[in-house]
């Protein structure tokens, strides 16, 4: 527990010290076990999950949304690839107040689809992105209209 | 207190499509309650899902999954009889671990 509450404490520190610089827009939260999920912009997400160009866009990559969502406490995705060599499939809401939701770590005992379900707390762009091997981030976007925000969820 | 992930395994020829549910409350940290203090964040962190005990996937999770997530996917090579567990870890340190067995 104090290993993790030192790496909470030193996160917390460096957020501290890049909202002083004005390089980070909010304070960040001391909650989540790792930085990516307190990003506040798609671009950042990938990089901290290890991204080492920057994130562009495949028809390998397949996202399903529905284009209006009534609530936005469950809104159905389903993220998915044909490409081979992909370590993480990660679902990011841009306008979230975190913008990562999940990243989930592939094996080849499954099929890469997964389905889930997100909050949205407001009408956004929503991304998956395929993290691969080489460090290649490849993403699909969808955009998706709410009805009822998911904030309050 | 936990209650049990409920999960549902559908085998398809040599696959399973497997469906499940995990009783969890996934407070954003966003919400307020009726005296306009913040809520704390309380959502589940870590998830592992397993075949005969092998995990096959592991995820991170902020507080953007829904309450009570809900989870699908296609598992390769499963039979009856063949076990699937779900495993996960919480951000108050909470944990739970349930097990199926595949029935044709």
């Amino acid at each position: 527990m104090n290993t993790r509450r030192h790496t909470l404490q030193q996160g917390a520190a460096v957020a501290a010290l890049l909202a002083a610089a004005g390089l980070w827009p909010q304070a960040a939260r001391a909650a989540g076990n790792s930085k990516a999920f307190d990003a506040r912009s798609v671009a950042e997400a990938t990089r901290l999950l290890g991204a080492t160009a920057a994130p562009a866009p495949s028809a390998e990559v397949t996202l399903q949304a529905p284009d209006i969502a009534e609530n936005g406490a469950e809104v159905a995705v389903t993220i998915g690839t044909t490409l081979a060599g992909v370590k993480q499939l990660v679902l990011l809401v841009e306008k979230n107040p975190n913008v990562l939701v999940a990243v989930f770590n592939l094996t080849d005992a499954i099929e890469p689809v997964l389905s889930l379900r997100t909050k949205m707390s407001q009408s956004s762009d929503v991304y998956a992105v395929a993290l691969m091997r080489d460090g290649r981030a490849l993403f699909a976007r969808r955009e998706v209209r709410v009805t009822l925000g998911g904030c309050a969820a | 207190m936990t209650e049990p992930t409920r999960i549902r395994a559908q085998v398809q020829g040599d696959k399973a499509v497997v469906r499940l549910r995990m009783a969890h409350e996934m407070e954003s940290g966003q919400r307020r309650d009726s005296g306009g203090a913040l809520i704390p964040a309380w959502h589940i962190t870590e998830v592992t899902i397993t075949h005969n005990g092998r995990p096959v996937i592991t995820a991170e999770w902020g507080p953007g999954v829904s309450k009570n997530p809900y989870l699908q996917f296609t598992l390769k090579g499963a039979r009856a009889g063949d076990r699937v567990g779900a495993n996960w870890k919480d951000s108050r340190g909470a944990s739970r671990s349930d097990e199926i067995t595949i029935v044709a």
